[in-house]
C-alpha cells in the first residue's frame, strides 16, 4: 500500500485517498468550438506517462481536499506533493527518475475516476 | 522446419523411452535484417497474431519481437477465464468468434491447451445485478451466445461450495452462467502459439525490446530500432498490453489508453473441490480452480496507473473478504502467492484491433481486465487486419476513431462493476 503525504495532513495511507487521474486537464474555455477530434482528446486521451506522472488524489477519507502529486509510475514513488492550483514543482537531480517520460508532467486532468475494474 | 507431433501415443512412446528425445519446441534464431512483418510483443495475442499470419495468409517472412520472455507478461498472470456472454452486438461477435477457436485450438496447434467449458457463473447481488445480467441473458440469446438465468438453489447445485443464506452482507439471488465458458492453461496457451509460429518458419525473438520506430518520408512504416538492432518491416503490428502507449508514442501514436496493475493470487493446491468459475463484478471475487489444485482468484485493479507490475495488498483483501463470505469453508485455506500484472484499459473497456494513422502501424490493445478470452480470435482478426491491411469485419467497430466519432461499444456501463 503506498503511502502518501496529503500536503494538509501528512503521511497517510493509501486506503484514505481516491485517485483523480492525470493533473492539469483544463476544460477547453470554448467548447462549442472544438472539432470532435478535439474533444475527444480531452475526454478520453490520457499521457499514460511511463515516467514521471503529474496526477491528482483526493484525501476523501480525511480532510477531504484535492492536492496533485508526482510520481514515478516506474517504481510508484512519490517524488513530490503539491497544492491544487500550483506548478508542479521542479525535481531534484536525486528525485529525477532513471526512465525518461513519455509526455511528462503535461498539462492536463479533468473527472476524477477510480475505476475498480472486473477481474478477466 | 518439421516438429515432433504430440498425441497420446508419442507420449506413451516417450514415457517408456525415459523422456529422451524430445525436441526444442521454438528455434532461439537471431534477427533478420527484414520482414515482411513484426509484431511486438510476444504474448498469447502476439504469438497467435504470428501464426494466423503465417496460417492463413501466408507471411512466413515474419518476426516475433518481444522486450521478456514469451508468455511472461499478462498471458502468464491472468486467471485464465474463457466467456463471450458480452451484452453488446460487436463485443459478442467477437468474443464468441474467440471461443469457437477455443473449442478446436489443441486440435489446431497439436498442443494441449487445457482448455475446459467447465461454465462461468456470474453472480447477481442486488436488484440492479438481476436486472442487468437478465438483459445480458436475453442479448446473448439474440446473438446466439449461450446464457442462462439461475436461481440461487440451481446456482448452488452448478456450484456446491457456494452460500445462497440470507445471512451475507452481499446475498446471492441469482446467476448468470454460460455453459460454454471456462478456463485453459495461460503458458501452454503461449507454447502452443509459439511452437505452431515457429514451425511455421515464424522468428521468435525474445530479449529484444522495441526501442525506436523509423518511418520513411511518406511518413509509413520503415524499420523497428531494437535493443538487439535495427529491423526493417513494412508491417508492424504492435501487442503489447499495458505498455502499449510507450510504444506507439514511438510512433507519435496517441491511443486512450490508462495501463494499471490487476493483481491475482492462488492457495496452496487441495484435491478437487470447485467445479467451475465464479464471478461476482459487484463484490469483485474470481475464482477458479486450476488442474494442478490451486484456487485462481481475481482481485481488481489498483486505484492508480503504474507500470510496476505490483499492487497494493489491500487489493488482495478486499477480495478474500468476499471469496469468504460466498466460500465459507475457503477461509482456512493459506494463499501461495500473489503478483500483478499491468491492464492497458480504454474509456469503453472495449479494445482496439485496428490500423493506425500511420501506413503499415497496426495496434491491438486495450483489453484492459479481460484479454485473455479473447486471445485466439483477438489474434485471428488482428493477423487479418494486418495481412490486408482493412478490418476483418468482426473488428471493423474497433477502431481508435469510434472516441471521436462516438460510436463506443460501452462494455463498462454494461459490465455492472461497481466502478
Amino acid at each position: 500500500m503506498l503511502l502518501i503525504a496529503c500536503p494538509y495532513c501528512g503521511e497517510r495511507p493509501e486506503i484514505e485517498f481516491s485517485y483523480g487521474g492525470q493533473a492539469h486537464l483544463a476544460r477547453p474555455p470554448q467548447p462549442s468550438q472544438l472539432d470532435d477530434q478535439a474533444w475527444a482528446e480531452f475526454l478520453y486521451m490520457r499521457s499514460n506517462t511511463r515516467g514521471v506522472y503529474a496526477e491528482r488524489w483526493r484525501h476523501s477519507r480525511g480532510c477531504g481536499q484535492f492536492f496533485n502529486a508526482l510520481r514515478d509510475t516506474t517504481t510508484d514513488h512519490f517524488l513530490a506533493v503539491y497544492k491544487r492550483g500550483e506548478a508542479p514543482p521542479p525535481l531534484s537531480d536525486e528525485a529525477q527518475p532513471t526512465l525518461s517520460s513519455e509526455g511528462g508532467p503535461t498539462p492536463a486532468a479533468h473527472e476524477p475516476t477510480a475505476p475498480r475494474e472486473r477481474s478477466p | 522446419m518439421s516438429k515432433q507431433s504430440f498425441s497420446g501415443l508419442s507420449l506413451i512412446w516417450r514415457s517408456l523411452s525415459k523422456h529422451r528425445g524430445w525436441q526444442t519446441q521454438w528455434r532461439k534464431p537471431q534477427p533478420k535484417a527484414r520482414y515482411d512483418a513484426v509484431i511486438v510483443g510476444g504474448g498469447g495475442h502476439g504469438l497467435g497474431a504470428a501464426y494466423y499470419l503465417a496460417k492463413e495468409h501466408g507471411l512466413t517472412n515474419i518476426a516475433v519481437l518481444e522486450k521478456g520472455w514469451i508468455g511472461g507478461g499478462n498471458t502468464g498472470r491472468n486467471t485464465t477465464i474463457i466467456r463471450s456472454n458480452y451484452l453488446f452486438n460487436e463485443s459478442a461477435a467477437l468474443y464468441d468468434h474467440s471461443v469457437k477457436l477455443w473449442e478446436n485450438l489443441s486440435q489446431a496447434l497439436n498442443y494441449n491447451v487445457m482448455f475446459s467449458p467447465r461454465g462461468v457463473m456470474m453472480l447477481a447481488h442486488t436488484v440492479h445485478d438481476i436486472q442487468v445480467f437478465k438483459r445480458h441473458v436475453h442479448a446473448n440469446r439474440c446473438n446466439g451466445v449461450d446464457n442462462e438465468w439461475l436461481d440461487p438453489v440451481q446456482a448452488k447445485e452448478f456450484c456446491p461450495p457456494l452460500n445462497i443464506e440470507d445471512n451475507i452482507r452481499y446475498p446471492v439471488l441469482g446467476a448468470a452462467l454460460q455453459r460454454r465458458g471456462g478456463t485453459a492453461r495461460h503458458d501452454a496457451v503461449a507454447w502452443g502459439y509459439a511452437r505452431a509460429a515457429d514451425a511455421l518458419g515464424v522468428d521468435i525473438i525474445e530479449n529484444c525490446e522495441v526501442t525506436g520506430i523509423r518511418r520513411n518520408a511518406g511518413g509509413a512504416v520503415e524499420a523497428l530500432e531494437t535493443s538487439r538492432g535495427v529491423i526493417h518491416s513494412p508491417k508492424v503490428g504492435v501487442s503489447a498490453a499495458g505498455h502499449t502507449s510507450v510504444i506507439m508514442a514511438l510512433a507519435g501514436v496517441h491511443v486512450p489508453l490508462e495501463s494499471y496493475p490487476l493483481q491475482a493470487l492462488v492457495s496452496e493446491p487441495v484435491k478437487p473441490i470447485f467445479p467451475c468459475v465464479v464471478m461476482s463484478n459487484t463484490i469483485h471475487a474470481y475464482i477458479s480452480q486450476s488442474d494442478k489444485g490451486e484456487l485462481v482468484i481475481g482481485a481488481g485493479t489498483d486505484a492508480y496507473t503504474s507500470y510496476t507490475q505490483r499492487g497494493a495488498l489491500h487489493v488482495n483483501t478486499h477480495t478474500l473478504d468476499a471469496i469468504c463470505e460466498l466460500f465459507p469453508n475457503f477461509r482456512r485455506l493459506r494463499m501461495l502467492r500473489n503478483w500483478g500484472g499491468i491492464v492497458d484499459v480504454t474509456p469503453d473497456r472495449s479494445p482496439i484491433i485496428a490500423k493506425t494513422p500511420v501506413p503499415g502501424l497496426y495496434v491491438n490493445c486495450g483489453w484492459g481486465t479481460g484479454g485473455f478470452k479473447a486471445t485466439p480470435g483477438s489474434a485471428h482478426v488482428f493477423a487479418w487486419t494486418i495481412a490486408r491491411d482493412e478490418p476483418h469485419p468482426i473488428n471493423a467497430p474497433f477502431t481508435i476513431e469510434r472516441f471521436r466519432d462516438g460510436y463506443l461499444i460501452d462494455e463498462a456501463a454494461a459490465a455492472a462493476v461497481a466502478h
